[in-house]
Formats: structure tokens, C-alpha cells, sequence
């Protein structure tokens, strides 16, 4: 039996970027809240300092800071057809855990999702016809436009410390910027981060083709800032550890070092550390829910918080999970189509080519996070005519280092010998005299993409795991066929000594290695109950008390890091739980 | 075969006990406040010749999870991937197989992250690492199995095995060519064999590899250097030059 403790205006499920910006905003409006973290606390000064922070073995080989795969962790398959059998170590992707959830490890890109994301279905269908989005394809505008969601954006990167160059303000195109975003009402908080060789190079090639390169907006602080929330961050000293590490100089745009720390000073906030969500409860009615159910992991005691709110905010696999271990909504089915929970899960795809110079130093470990060129002329660029390619989405291209340390970074040209003399000679002789070009590209939702529970597999708790079904389809080939002739061309161009061209890939999606921590869709926003599991303010259709913040709600993958989105859609969710859900209730939109 | 190990091990002892003991020279410390500042000579100066390879130093051996006879192929193995060179000492030398016994012996080996919950498929190749195996045992029974294959094939286990059959044995089990009867997949345990020896090499010293920080030193990675701030425009497309700084030279 549970104990139930007192009731809370809401709880809230995981505290990274999303359970802290909730946390913040709703304690100062004046609710009490109760934060359940899975994870531990962790702070820069006791655990991010130097030099235990510099391990490259504990933090990116062994995962110090993700979720732990022998207590929850998902099984995986590329489609129904297949038995799903479980990730039984990390690799693909990388939830965090820990107070400051994946907000404390990621690189800091953040970047604004736009209309051409927002719209997809109504955009492609005007240009291209409604025969040219492939019938398995299952994308859908989302109910939500960029400028709705613009002043969010501009919030969230303010509150973290972006650096960057706008390219637009309010229509008005600004040079070394990104031409191809969309307006902004003012620039970045902070200036770009300083240009690494690997990212001059590109630009000058890129530029030569014509293309447009701008620095990467990156939420690694260019110079000391202090955010509007009063919360203080140093300098990025570029580092070289940035990807899978907390920041011991507070320069990265993380939750525990800006909105956490306020929420805590805030008397109307508690936070559990260890304490493990298994369950949201329902009342009889099926219309609201009354709190969840948890376990304090250090003795195995089981809690009921209830709560007038709640407030899903863990990794996005983990929110979809909760949600289908409550029995919240219907589970989706790919065969019937019927059912919206686990629909459209997506993650990303990529190419890159390793160009090789002799003679030029390109000190990889000199580096921030974000200290990249990109180009948007195949992304963002609505001129980029895909119909001639067939493809929906786009891809970015860039170029620059991100924690390019050296029991995972090792660039040899093809050939070279994995072992012996001869592959130390060149591992010694290219280590600092190689760059990489790399793409991001989109992946647009697919009727058996999709998540469900395991029917054999169960967690630490007894509780299925959640299943993974995914594949790239044919519209990621042919992106990826398009961004590595495009890699290819521009690598070419920079007369290397010698390179290691970009291939698309076509090969089914695996778990190993490392490609991206931007899983995406499971519970998405919609402009109906029939074709979505929260509205556009993130609330669940079927409980109005419920809310899931998280990049689940996205209806498919763009070619760029979800963060900004995320990030912005949990200040516009806080707006519309204050201003408006607290004072009445209730559906914020009417079904 | 396990007489060859118990021979071999005898006669290392042998060796230091007859007078080859290892002189730790401990790798002078740059304090914090000097790096990132090296004088314009060290940044064109070619990367310093090593000294002649320490030898194997009595604590330097000490085991703690490997058994005799995987002691002597992971030695085997360790200094044919790395061998001395002008760029570095050889493998056991850099202390890569005190790594890799330590990784054997510690939470990683025993499995800390790894979901263990059957039931057991091997699965697709997508889908990752299916072994009912800690990453100890997968090394147990891999060298078992990798030392019955070179037996059957060429009539001696890893360790005594001429140089370039052990090539050809390292290169077939890559390659996928060298299948183990009853054993685990030799690729997967070439794959986990492989990575342990790069992390041996490349890791911090903290863990018993990379001995003053000789994995590092041939590529000039620099270590724990925490400020790079004025470096980024300083030191574009110019050498880099420094000692390199591990974790214990900053505590």
C-alpha cells in the first residue's frame, strides 16, 4: 500500500530543461509544486569541477551521467516484422539522468523550428500536390505557428545564453547570419563563439558555392552573461569536453545552473530526488487525473503524490512510456491505424565525410559545443526546390569539432590499419591535421515508426519496457543521397590531401553507435482528439489536467536539434497554465 | 599450453627479479598556469623522441581479474597492436593490459549498466550487444575460444604463435573470417577486445593506462587543460604544443 502524501497544485515528472522551466515559472505564479526526479543531485561544484569532469572514459564511454540501461531501457526493433530485443547498453541515443536531466550533457545548439515544421503537410501539398507526401508518410501540421510561439523562443534563448548571429530581425536580412530563418524580433543574447579552422575553412568552400554560412547558434556563453532570471554564467573557454559533460565554468546553457536554482529558493517548491514514477492515476471518470505513484529507489517505499496537475516532463521516451504503462489515451497500432499513443516516433539521420590536410592544424580539442559553421540553403530554404529530389524535409551541413577526444575521436584515412605500427604513424599524423563535414537531416513521421509496450521484457519494476519500432524509409535515403553529393562536392572543392567521402545511408537503423539524443513524437500535438494526444498548449485531449512537455509532442523530426522547440514550448505551456488554465480549469482548446 | 603460460610467467619473474626493474620516471608537472603558453620554439619543435621503453615494473603486473593464461594473451595482444616505436613504448609498457584488467575486474566488466534479463537472442545486428555475458566473462570465454582456434590452426596458443600468424588470426577475427565452436561470437569479442585496448591507450591514467600519458603524447592531445579561451584565435591553424596533463597531475 502506498503512502499517500499531501496533495500539491502539481507535480511534476522529471526536472531538466522542461520540469525546470515549469517549476520556475508555475512556483512564482504561485503554486505549490512537487518535483519527482528519478535521478540524483548533481551540481557543477561538486560534480562538474576540473579535473574529474575531464574523463572521457567515465563520462562518454561509460555514460556517468545517462539513464541506466539495467534498470529501464527500451526493446528495439526496425519493423513489426522483427522481434524486439532489448538495448541492453546505451548507444544510439543518450537520456540523461540526474537533476538537470540531458540539459546538463548536450552540446547547447539551439536552434528555432519554423512554419516550414509547423505547416509541413499544408506546405508541401500546396507546392508539390497532395499526391507527392507518400501514403505511409503520416505527417500533419501541427496547430501551432511560429509566431505564436516566437516570443518562447527568444525567452528560452535569453534564459540560456545563446550565442549567435540573427539573420533575420523582424524581415530585415543581417549579414552573417542565417538568411533563411525566420524573423526574430532581436538578435541572440550573446555574440557568435569564436571560429575554429575547421569551420573558416568550410564557410570560405561553402560560401564559393554559393551557399549561405553562418555561425551556430549554441548555447555555450561567448562571454561572461548574466541571464534575465539574474542567473550568472562564465565564460566558455572552448574546452574540448562538452557533448556528454557538465560544464564546470557554468558557460553551457543548462537547468542547473539557471531555472532549478530559483525554483529551489522558492518555498512553494519541493524536490525528490530518487524518486521513480511509475504511474499516473486516473479517477473513475477517465477525465482527469489525480497524481501519480512512485518509488523512492533508495529503500524500494512506495508514495501516491496526488495533485490537482501533472505535469509529464522526463526524457521524451519516458513521458510516451508513463503514458502507456497508465493506460492514458490509445495506444496506437500501425496495422488498424487506429490509437494515438507511441504514433509517429521519429530521431534523426546523417552523413559526413573526414577531409584530411596536411600541414594544417586544426587542434580538435580546441572547441566548444556549438563552435560550428552550418548552412539552412537545403533545410530552412523554402527556394530549395525538392520536388526535382522527391523528398519532404531537408538537411543542415556543417562543420566545426564537438568533443573530439581521442578514444572516440581518431580520424585515419580509409585503408589505414586498425592496429600496429603503421596505424600509430597515422593516428599521430591526423589526429590534428583532420576535419569532418557533417549533415543532420530531417525524418518525417511513418505509419510503422511507432512505440508500444514490450509484451516479454520488464524493468527494475516489474513493468514492460517500452518498444521501439523504427527504420529509415525512403525519403531519409534520399535525403541522405543528396546530402553526401552536396558533402562530397564541397570537400572536393577544399583540395584536401586526401578525404573520406560521405556515403547515404541506407542500411537498417541501429543501436550502436552514437547518432543523436533527438527521439522525437509518441504523445503529438494536434488539432483534434482523432489525429493527436495533447493540443497545442501540450495538453493531454483526454485529461485536462495532464500535461506532457517534451520533444514527444513533435509530429515529426526536423533536420536540427529539438532543443530550442522544446525549450520554447514549455515557457508557452507555463504561459497558458498560468494565465489561463488556472483560472478556469479545463480544456484549453474545445475538442 | 597452460605449462607454455606457467613457463612464460616463471621466466618473467625471472627477468626482474635478474635485474630488469622498471625505473618509474615520473612525468614532470606543468603547472596549470604554463600551459596554452608554450615558447614559440616548442610550437615548431618536432614531438620529442622517446626514451627507451621502461621495463615492466613488479606492481605493474599485478592482476586482478585475468588469469595466468589470459594474462599472457592480453600481453600478447596489447603489445602487438601497440608495438615499440620511435612514437611509443609497446602496450604492456603504457600499462594497456593493467588497463584492461582493471576494466575486467570493475563495474563496467561486471556488468553495472547491462540489462541482464533474459530471455537470450542473438538477434539482428541492429539490435545491438544480445549476450547473456558481462564483459568479463565475454573476455573469459573469448581468449578460452581464440586460444583453442590458434591451437587448432596453428598448433600453439596466442601467446607463443609466430608475429605474423598472430596478424593473420587478429585480422580473420575482425574480418569476421575466424568463426569460435561453442564460444561467443568472435566478432563481438573482437569488437569489446579492440575497444578495451584503445581505452587502455587513450584513456586518462587514473585507470592504469596511457602511462605518462604515452597514448596522448603521440597524437598531442593535451589532457585536462581546462581554459582554452584566449587559444581559439592564438593557436588557429598554428601547433599546439604542451605537455599533456592528467587527472592525478591536477589534484
Amino acid at each position: 500500500m502506498a503512502n499517500k502524501m499531501k496533495e500539491v497544485d502539481a507535480v511534476i515528472v522529471g526536472l531538466g530543461w522542461t520540469g525546470g522551466i515549469l517549476a520556475k515559472e508555475l512556483t512564482e505564479a504561485g503554486l505549490k509544486v512537487v518535483a519527482l526526479e528519478r535521478g540524483g543531485m548533481r551540481s557543477t561544484a561538486n560534480d562538474y569541477s576540473v579535473p574529474q569532469v575531464r574523463d572521457e572514459l567515465r563520462y562518454v564511454q561509460r555514460h556517468d551521467l545517462m539513464q541506466n540501461t539495467a534498470k529501464d531501457t527500451l526493446t528495439i526493433r526496425n519493423n513489426p516484422s522483427q522481434e524486439a530485443l532489448p538495448m541492453r547498453r546505451l548507444g544510439s541515443f543518450l537520456p540523461g539522468e540526474a537533476v538537470g536531466g540531458s540539459g546538463v550533457h548536450w552540446s547547447g545548439h539551439t536552434w528555432r523550428w519554423t512554419d516550414m515544421e509547423f505547416k509541413v503537410r499544408s506546405l508541401y501539398e500546396d507546392r508539390y500536390g497532395k499526391d507527392y507526401i507518400p501514403a505511409d508518410m503520416t505527417i500533419q501540421d501541427w496547430g501551432i505557428t511560429y509566431a505564436e510561439l516566437e516570443p518562447y523562443y527568444d525567452k528560452f534563448e535569453y534564459m540560456a545564453g545563446v550565442s549567435g548571429k540573427a539573420g533575420n530581425i523582424r524581415g530585415q536580412i543581417q549579414p552573417g547570419g542565417n538568411p533563411f530563418e525566420a524573423p526574430r524580433a532581436r538578435d541572440y543574447p550573446l555574440p557568435p563563439l569564436s571560429t575554429v579552422l575547421a569551420s573558416q575553412m568550410f564557410s570560405e568552400a561553402a560560401k564559393n558555392h554559393g551557399y549561405h554560412p553562418f555561425p551556430r547558434p549554441s548555447a555555450n556563453a561567448s562571454r561572461a552573461y548574466t541571464n534575465p532570471d539574474g542567473a550568472r554564467f562564465g565564460a566558455c573557454q572552448y574546452c574540448g569536453f562538452c557533448q556528454r559533460f557538465g560544464c564546470e565554468a557554468n558557460a553551457k546553457g543548462s537547468p542547473h545552473i539557471t531555472v532549478i536554482p530559483i525554483a529551489m529558493r522558492n518555498p512553494n517548491f519541493e524536490l525528490r530526488t530518487h524518486a521513480w514514477v511509475t504511474k499516473v492515476l486516473m479517477d473513475s471518470s477517465g477525465k482527469r487525473v489525480t497524481g501519480v505513484t512512485y518509488t523512492n529507489v533508495l529503500n524500494g517505499e512506495e508514495f501516491e503524490q496526488p495533485a490537482a496537475m501533472v505535469l509529464l516532463c522526463a526524457y521524451a521516451i519516458n513521458n510516451v512510456h508513463l503514458m502507456l504503462l497508465s493506460g492514458i489515451g490509445q495506444p496506437y497500432d500501425p496495422v488498424t491505424q487506429k490509437g494515438i499513443i507511441g504514433k509517429n516516433y521519429c530521431c534523426q539521420t546523417g552523413a559526413g565525410a573526414n577531409l584530411f590536410f596536411e600541414g594544417r592544424n586544426f587542434n580538435p580539442f580546441i572547441s566548444a559545443g556549438g563552435t560550428n559553421a552550418t548552412i539552412d540553403d537545403f533545410n530552412l530554404n523554402w527556394d530549395f526546390d525538392r520536388g526535382k529530389h522527391g523528398f519532404v524535409g531537408g538537411y543542415t551541413i556543417g562543420s566545426g569539432f564537438n568533443s573530439a577526444l581521442p578514444i572516440g575521436y581518431r580520424p585515419v584515412p580509409r585503408g589505414t590499419p586498425s592496429w600496429g605500427k603503421e596505424w600509430k604513424a597515422a593516428t599521430a599524423k591526423w589526429y590534428q591535421t583532420a576535419m569532418n563535414i557533417g549533415s543532420s537531416g530531417s525524418v518525417m513521421a511513418n505509419r510503422y515508426n511507432y512505440y508500444d509496450l514490450d509484451p516479454t521484457y520488464r524493468n527494475a519494476f516489474g513493468l514492460p519496457l517500452m518498444r521501439m519500432t523504427f527504420d529509415y524509409k525512403e525519403n531519409e535515403h534520399k535525403i541522405g543521397r543528396h546530402a553526401a553529393e552536396l558533402i562530397n562536392d564541397i570537400a572536393k572543392s577544399m583540395n584536401p590531401t586526401t578525404f573520406t567521402p560521405a556515403t547515404a545511408r541506407t542500411e537498417p537503423w541501429t543501436v550502436v553507435p552514437y547518432q543523436s539524443t533527438h527521439n522525437t513524437g509518441g504523445t503529438i500535438m494536434g488539432t483534434n482528439p482523432k489525429n493527436s494526444a495533447v493540443n497545442k498548449y501540450l495538453q493531454s485531449w483526454d485529461c485536462h489536467n495532464l500535461f506532457l512537455i517534451g520533444a514527444n509532442v513533435f509530429v515529426h523530426n526536423a533536420a536540427n536539434n529539438p532543443t530550442g522547440p522544446v525549450g520554447a514550448l514549455a515557457y508557452w505551456t507555463a504561459d497558458a497554465i498560468k494565465n489561463r488554465y488556472m483560472k478556469n480549469p479545463g480544456p484549453l482548446v474545445s475538442a | 599450453m597452460k605449462n607454455d603460460v606457467l613457463d612464460r610467467r616463471a621466466f618473467l619473474k625471472r627477468a626482474v627479479v635478474g635485474g630488469a626493474v622498471a625505473v618509474i620516471v615520473p612525468q614532470p608537472q606543468t603547472a596549470p598556469a604554463q600551459q596554452g603558453a608554450p615558447a614559440p620554439a616548442q610550437q615548431v619543435a618536432p614531438p620529442p623522441v622517446q626514451q627507451a621503453a621502461p621495463a615492466l615494473s613488479p606492481a605493474s603486473v599485478a592482476y586482478s581479474y585475468l588469469n595466468l593464461e589470459e594474462q599472457a594473451f592480453v600481453e600478447t595482444l596489447v603489445d602487438h597492436m601497440v608495438p615499440a616505436d620511435a612514437l611509443s613504448p609497446k602496450g604492456t609498457d603504457i600499462g594497456i593490459n593493467t588497463y584492461i584488467d582493471r576494466a575486467l575486474a570493475g563495474g563496467w566488466g561486471k556488468g553495472e549498466r547491462l540489462y541482464m534479463q533474459g530471455p537470450w537472442k542473438l538477434g539482428v545486428p541492429s539490435q545491438g550487444y544480445q549476450l547473456p555475458l558481462t564483459p568479463a566473462e565475454l573476455y573469459r570465454a573469448g581468449i578460452a575460444a581464440a586460444n583453442a582456434f590458434c591451437v587448432k590452426t596453428y598448433g600453439k596458443s596466442f601467446d607463443k604463435i609466430t608475429e605474423s600468424q598472430r596478424e593473420e588470426f587478429l585480422l580473420g577475427l575482425q574480418a569476421g573470417k575466424v568463426t569460435f565452436e561453442n564460444g561467443p561470437p568472435a566478432r563481438v569479442f573482437f569488437t569489446t577486445m579492440y575497444q578495451t585496448v584503445m581505452e587502455g591507450m587513450f584513456s586518462d591514467p587514473i585507470y592504469g593506462g596511457n602511462r605518462n600519458k604515452a597514448g596522448w603524447k603521440i597524437i598531442g592531445f593535451p589532457g585536462v587543460i581546462a581554459v582554452h579561451y584566449q587559444n581559439v584565435e592564438k593557436f588557429r591553424d598554428k601547433k599546439y604544443t604542451t605537455d599533456p596533463l592528467s587527472i592525478a597531475d591536477m589534484s
